[in-house]
């Protein structure tokens, strides 16, 4: 069995400021890490591969310090690593991105599952992961909680939607995304935290890839970012004080006047 | 401080720090409460090869890449202290258990016992202490008595960290009582040898989420072969493992006194009292950088030690000694100090450092009484300043 698990190095917070002016976000002095969401497909690949057998490759697209958070994988137990570098995939959308990755995945020739996290913690698209199956020409299983079943032939995950769960079996190869739901990520150990100082990483670019200019990078990007703000908070809400009653009677009026009653 | 440690050194002290992060501070609380042995998190700690860092690579473990296993458990048990005191002695009390073993062990113990201590499969123990036989090793009661291929061990060892938890254990019992200290011999025993069994739990003040247990051997009989080194050796094995080990409580101290700082500095910057934050008022102040100040100096104090120890000097009674006494001291102050800090906030168990304050006095009595380390220091300073004279 070869898994391969696409992940990203993003920005370690949630609340990355904005530059206003340029619409962009501000990476200085902010940290980056391996995607929090990606963790969840790594381990999920590991588990699978502890039972079954066969090799963990994690993958991932962006410049030569992207390389930071594959060492850190190979430290929580991924056995190989491939790096996506070139400077013609600068400035790729979610559809340039996943069609890189789909021809690394081809490159690589025998793999039987990708996985990665149900989206990235920065763009929070959910596009990368269903984007790679469809330029793979794979089925996938999106936002899977738990994975019932793996064989050499055939999947079986519980794929959970808003208010209720699907349970759907696939033939490989397929791509599925991962929630948190389905497992506890480990910790590095320090076999692993040797051989991710010694492992060598190669470097894929677009000619190795024999990707046209056109498919990569801005160019291939059929999408562009206009500006990014942060939305203006229209209501602040209200704080009210008094005794229960009159409170009461306060909120049924204040909601019998909305649009809702 | 910048102590500049190796890059492996460093890769530990984060690994340390995630644990704590993630499987420590959520149940340090419940785990004191409750008195329960953090087996889980032990299991992690496993997995993660820490179990391993100061055994050498040909009984699996890590101790090459570090450069030795002094500096490595100092700085691991260190980091798993700052979140709880009880869960990092029961990490390294195995290494307690393990160094006669290390330090002193035939190969073919070493081989029998360390792969398992090195992955964590197996916990370790070490059993000196009796009811009677607490500074004054010598008066060791236990007994064991040759008979053909076996030793066969008599008596009761009492408040033995990781007692219950551990399946191997290293036992110093009296093999020629006519001898005292000299009469001593070190035995291996496992878990399951028909004879030996747990006797109680004690409740302790502090540490609680430590196992602290009776050992009892009713003609427990062992093989000759469990004998480390020779009969008449314990206690030399016993000293020479306390004086390696030390620094791991030196560690430990510096490690609850650090946590017990950080939580008084943050304490201060957000409370608010007379419209202004505490730590802009110069009793507050002064009483962080003193605290600031001591445990900097104690941990100075424990990193030289160890980085001696690994530097492959054999001689560091009197260092050990001294990085034990300064730093259980620091500790001991400097929690009093943060529960002071924090008011009527530090005693209530809502805030950490009340704990901290109850794990830190352990580490001024046990491995050695401070008392019993001034003692040390003191005789190691005659013996060298006669030595000057001549």
């Amino acid at each position: 069995m070869r898994i391969v698990v696409a992940v990203k190095q993003v920005p370690d917070t949630a609340e990355v400021r904005i530059d206003e002016e340029r619409g962009t976000l501000i990476r200085e002095g902010i940290p980056s890490i391996l995607n929090p969401f990606d963790e969840y497909a790594l381990e999920e690949a590991m588990r699978w591969r502890d039972e079954l057998g066969g090799t963990v490759t994690v993958m991932t697209m962006g410049p030569p310090q992207a390389e930071a958070v594959l060492r850190e994988a190979v430290s929580m137990g991924a056995d190989e690593a491939i790096l996506l570098s070139d400077r013609a995939f600068a400035g790729a959308d979610t559809w340039a991105t996943s069609h890189t990755l789909a021809k690394a995945v081809e490159k690589m020739g025998d793999v039987d599952i990708v996985m990665t996290g149900k989206q990235a913690i920065d763009g929070d698209t959910a596009q990368t992961g269903p984007s790679i199956a469809a330029s793979l020409d794979w089925p996938q299983i999106t936002f899977v909680g738990f994975v019932r079943e793996l064989n050499r032939d055939s999947i079986v995950a519980e794929r959970y939607v808003e208010g209720g769960c699907e349970v759907i079996r696939s033939s490989l190869p397929v791509v599925i995304t991962v929630l948190k739901d389905a497992n506890t990520p480990r910790l590095p150990s320090l076999r692993g935290k040797m051989k991710s100082r010694k492992i060598e990483i190669p470097v894929w670019g677009r000619e190795y890839l024999e990707l046209p200019e056109d498919e990569v990078g801005l160019d291939g990007s059929p999408t562009r970012v206009v500006s990014i703000t942060t939305p203006e908070i229209i209501s602040n809400g209200e704080i009210h004080r008094g005794d229960p009653a009159e409170l009461a009677k306060l909120m049924v009026d204040s909601l019998l006047g909305t649009e809702a009653f | 401080m910048n102590y500049y440690l190796s890059e492996e050194l460093n890769d530990l002290k984060d690994l340390c720090a995630k644990i704590a992060l993630k499987y420590i501070l959520p149940v340090r609380a419940e785990l004191d409460e409750e008195n329960r042995f953090p087996r889980e998190i032990i299991k992690v700690m496993a997995d993660s090869d820490l179990c391993g860092i100061y055994i050498p690579e040909e009984y699996g473990g890590f101790a090459e890449m570090f450069g030795g296993g002094s500096m490595a458990l100092t700085v691991a048990t260190e980091e798993l202290s700052k979140a709880c005191g009880g869960v990092a002695v029961s990490y390294a009390a195995n290494a307690l258990g393990a160094m006669p073993i290390l330090i002193s062990g035939s190969e073919e113990q070493k081989k029998k016992y360390l792969p398992d201590l090195a992955s964590g499969k197996k916990l370790a123990a070490f059993a000196l202490t009796e009811s009677e036989a607490g500074s004054d090793a010598g008066g060791v009661k236990t007994k064991a008595v040759k008979d053909g291929d076996s030793y066969v061990l008599n008596g009761t060892k009492q408040w033995i960290t990781n007692g219950g938890e551990a399946q191997i254990y290293t036992v110093i019992a009296q093999t020629d009582p006519s001898r005292g200290a000299r009469g001593l011999s070190a035995f291996i025993v496992e878990e399951g040898t028909p004879g030996f069994s747990y006797g109680k739990k004690e409740d302790k003040m502090g540490i609680r989420a430590s196992s602290t247990m009776e050992l009892i051997f009713e003609d427990c009989r062992i093989p000759a072969s469990n004998l480390i080194a020779r009969e008449g050796h314990g206690f030399l094995v016993a000293m020479r493992t306390l004086n390696k080990s030390r620094p791991g409580v030196a560690a430990q101290a510096v490690g609850i006194a650090q946590g017990a700082l950080d939580e008084a500095a943050k304490y201060a910057s957000e409370r608010v009292q007379f419209g202004q934050r505490i730590d802009s008022f110069q009793g507050i102040q002064f009483m962080l950088a003193d605290m600031a100040t001591q445990v900097e100096a104690a941990r100075a104090l424990v990193y030289s030690t160890s980085r001696m120890i690994d530097s492959g000097e054999r001689k560091y009674e009197k260092e050990s000694a001294m990085a034990k006494v300064f730093a259980s001291d620091v500790a001991m102050k400097v929690t009093t100090d943060a529960v002071q800090i924090l008011g009527g906030y530090g005693y209530m168990k809502e805030y950490p450092v009340e704990k901290m304050m109850r794990d830190a006095k352990i580490t001024q009595i046990y491995e050695g009484t401070n008392q019993i380390q001034r003692s040390v220091i003191a005789s190691a300073l005659i013996k060298e300043t006669a030595a000057r004279g001549k």
